[in-house]
């Protein structure tokens, strides 16, 4: 069997943005939550807010430090593998990706050094404006990265000679039609995702008698963000499936498992997508549902994967069972928060040892729903890396060879798989180390020579 | 090509882009290289010299992403071939980065983990200034071109000149590593900086007379450049001043002057080397095969780019500077830090 580069480098692209968007995840709603904290503790001046804050800003910073390594790895990857998709879309994405570092990298990285380590060496509001700064970093950076994603799938504003894409509208560029959905949909992801590791932290700290005021304080806040935003989360989801209904037919019949145009169509619940036999085996289908989700009206027409020539479909099985997976794990959510409301109104939320259980369990959670539904979408996209214009098998680099892509993804593979979990063990171990720092009231030495390198400008 | 265009901003890009790849390589160059020193170092100044560049690291790599982006956004041709010509140096220098950077946030575990991560420190380092050495070497030397994509191997890069330029830039990052520790250090370690410092300086000047002798004999185009009247005259300040500032920097390395003395010295033959090397290639971005004007991007791309950078730039560079300020000073290990 012949090694194929273009498979390969799919694999490893697939690999490498897989691992590297949990971090993003996790840091863009935990910097925000660090802001808020890092804003209670200087209004109120209630040490508490100072210990959780410290708490959550030591797992921030390794979870960061990831993230800017498996990040550094991304742009490389347009050139070294992907060099005929970088050389037809830099005209317009290029300035984007620019944008994302000036913007919010050099943000991010310079004010995360103020943040963790300059608590004695800035005035308390210029150690909050950092907090702020950085948490601004990660939403810029939200921003330009899911723009460029978002033209990739409804690109708009350009025109397209000579096998390239040129600018002629950097209004229509920038705010193509997916991305105003996108951005909400996946922006409220990561603060869900963010959510849920904090609730599940904070039940098991609920769990523990020496930490259970400050686990409440965290289990409270977490609680009463997600009950806003997962129920709003499930209505921008819906949006943006209208968006992807309207732009992307194709994705959306891959989604739905609909080979049939049908109006009224029924929604499948489950099934099993055979892609060679054209059909959806097993199929539990609901009648009009699907109509009325899809369209919000009962006699709405859903367009069918065969109405599209079969080189231009998605890989159906994968986009029909991520989404579900996706779908699933937010009906999940939702199901949680309505059960800890009852508890609470019966006021025995913080002691019900069961649920607080399930709350640790669900912690990670979003995770797994965020790679769900980044597999929907992008392999949705397929076969194109630019929607209907640029095809993914001619955007891969000719040079490379099957055995070069085979090297390097084994090598990142390993890398990988030594840097994540050694990762999970140590933001692990800070978790179990608990909110246990006290405000420091002697003079900080502000650079000691020992001790855990996010501790050292708050150890006394 | 670009006839009929009101401006011609390939010229302030050339500056921006110079200037980006420029403060790369002083700054992540001298953070690189007190990685690489942190591995030769005594055992108990370690913490020390780690904390030297702790708060300032990630910072610094951003100028990496943005030397790579800017590329890609002004010379996207210039990216698609060069690149994939060197897929497997920036496989390995992103790679030794990913431990390097993880190593600072990994390293307090037990006994044996803490080793591990060390070392990944170390070597990190100095494998992510090898390759980068030998991605500029492969740049130099060229790539196998045809039309508008890279058409040679991807292991073209592996050559005795690239491995040359490889250990050049690990030693020329070990001298910038020096100075900073010199800087930021007293006493014992800061002796200790200035020893490896001379060595260092030992090795980037072989580098510096090595490649000022081979790349006129591997290209006669460069030989021209530089060997030609009046070239010959008007380009002579460059290695005079390469020669003062050599012994400018081993003077500082001996102890003479303020301790800022030899990392200052060891940038301006950075910058000088930096300027060799322009001075050689110019006006060419794929060396032998396209020009800076030809391989670049459409012009509504580089006016939409430039608007916010001329913008952005000034900025970064003040709360960068803010931050190095925040972080000034030496480092003890007994007292505070200020």
């Amino acid at each position: 069997m012949s090694l194929d580069p273009l498979l390969l480098s799919r694999i490893q692209w697939a690999w490498v943005i897989g691992w590297h968007i949990l971090l993003p995840a996790f840091t863009v709603g935990l910097a925000s939550y660090i802001a808020v904290l890092e804003g209670l503790f200087f209004f109120k001046r209630d040490e508490a807010w100072y210990r959780i804050s410290r708490f959550w800003t030591r797992i921030f910073s390794v979870s960061f430090g990831m993230g800017v390594v498996s990040g550094i790895i991304m742009p490389f990857q347009f050139g070294t593998n992907w060099s005929r998709f970088s050389d037809a879309t830099a005209n317009v994405l290029s300035p984007m990706l620019a944008y994302e570092d000036l913007m919010a990298f050099f943000l991010e990285a310079t004010f995360l050094g103020v943040l963790l380590f300059g608590r004695r060496l800035v005035p308390r509001w210029a150690h909050l404006f950092a907090a702020c700064m950085v948490a601004l970093g990660t939403l810029m950076s939200s921003f330009w990265i899911l723009s460029v994603n978002s033209w990739m799938q409804t690109p708009a504003g350009f025109e397209f000679h000579d096998g390239r894409f040129f600018p002629v509208d950097w209004t229509a560029i920038v705010f193509n039609p997916s991305f105003p959905f996108r951005l909400m949909h996946n922006v409220a992801a990561f603060y869900v995702t963010t959510g849920f590791v904090v609730l599940g932290v904070g039940a098991w700290l609920l769990r523990r008698p020496e930490y259970f005021e400050d686990g409440r304080r965290i289990f409270r806040m977490a609680m009463g963000f997600l009950t806003v935003f997962v129920p709003l989360q499930i209505v921008l989801g819906d949006l943006h499936g209208l968006n992807t209904a309207h732009y992307q037919p194709a994705k959306l019949a891959a989604i739905e498992g609909r080979w049939e145009t049908a109006a009224p169509a029924p929604l499948t619940l489950v099934g099993w997508p055979e892609q060679k036999a054209e059909r959806t085996a097993y199929a539990v289908d609901v009648p009009v549902l699907g109509s009325l989700i899809l369209t919000h009206s009962l006699r709405g027409e859903v367009r069918g994967l065969k109405t599209f020539p079969a080189d231009e479909r998605p890989p159906v099985w994968p986009v029909f069972w991520s989404f579900r997976l996706m779908v699933g794990i937010g009906l999940t959510m939702l199901a949680l928060i309505s059960v800890a409301w009852l508890l609470r109104l019966r006021g025995a939320l913080y002691r019900s040892g069961w649920f607080l259980m399930l709350c640790m369990w669900m912690g990670p959670s979003g995770f797994l729903a965020v790679l769900a539904g980044w597999t929907t979408t992008e392999v949705g996209r397929q076969p194109w890396t630019v929607y209907g214009l640029l095809r993914t098998s001619h955007s891969v680099s000719p040079s490379l060879t099957g055995p070069d892509v085979l090297w390097s993804f084994l090598a990142y593979a390993a890398v990988y798989l030594l840097m994540f979990p050694a990762g999970i063990a140590v933001m692990a171990r800070m978790v179990r180390t608990g909110p246990t720092e006290a405000l420091p009231d002697v003079p900080v030495e502000g650079l000691q020579p020992s001790g855990p390198i996010v501790g050292l400008a708050e150890k006394a | 090509m670009m006839s009929g265009m009101a401006f011609d901003l390939i010229p302030v890009w050339v500056v921006i882009i110079a200037l980006s790849v420029f403060l790369y390589v002083l700054l992540d160059g001298f953070d690189l290289g007190v990685g690489m020193l942190y591995g030769l170092a005594p055992e108990r100044d370690r913490p020390m010299i780690m904390n030297a560049i702790a708060p300032i690291w990630d910072g610094n790599e951003t100028w990496l992403i943005l030397g790579g982006v800017a590329l890609l956004a002004v010379f996207p041709l210039a990216f698609a071939i060069i690149v994939p010509a060197v897929y497997f140096p920036v496989l390995i220098m992103l790679l030794a980065l990913v431990f390097r950077g993880v190593s600072f946030e990994f390293r307090f575990e037990q006994p044996w983990l803490q080793r591990f991560w060390s070392g990944g420190f170390s070597v990190g380092s100095a494998i992510a200034s090898f390759a980068q050495g030998a991605v500029l070497g492969s740049f130099i030397q060229g790539f196998k071109v045809e039309g508008r994509v890279f058409a040679g191997s991807s292991w073209d890069w592996l050559t005795p000149f690239s491995v040359m330029t490889g250990l050049a830039l690990m030693c020329g990052y070990g001298l910038l590593g020096a100075g900073w520790l010199i800087i930021k250090s007293e006493g014992e370690l800061r002796d200790w900086a200035r020893a490896m410092g001379q060595r260092c300086l030992a090795g980037v000047l072989v580098a510096i007379a090595a490649v000022s002798v081979w790349t006129p004999i591997m290209d006669p185009a460069i030989a021209a450049r530089w060997f030609s009247t009046p070239n010959l005259f008007l380009l002579a300040p460059i290695p005079v001043a390469t020669v003062i500032m050599a012994i400018a920097c081993f003077a500082a390395l001996r102890g003479r002057g303020p301790d800022v003395a030899a990392f200052f010295a060891a940038l301006a033959l950075f910058l000088l080397s930096y300027l060799g090397v322009a001075i050689s290639l110019w006006p060419m971005i794929v060396p032998r095969h396209y020009t800076l004007w030809e391989a670049s991007s459409a012009p509504g791309t580089q006016a939409f780019l430039l608007i916010g950078t001329l913008f952005l730039m000034p900025i970064i560079l003040t709360y960068t500077a803010w931050s190095y300020w925040v972080f000034r000073g030496k480092l003890r290990p007994d007292v505070g830090y200020h």
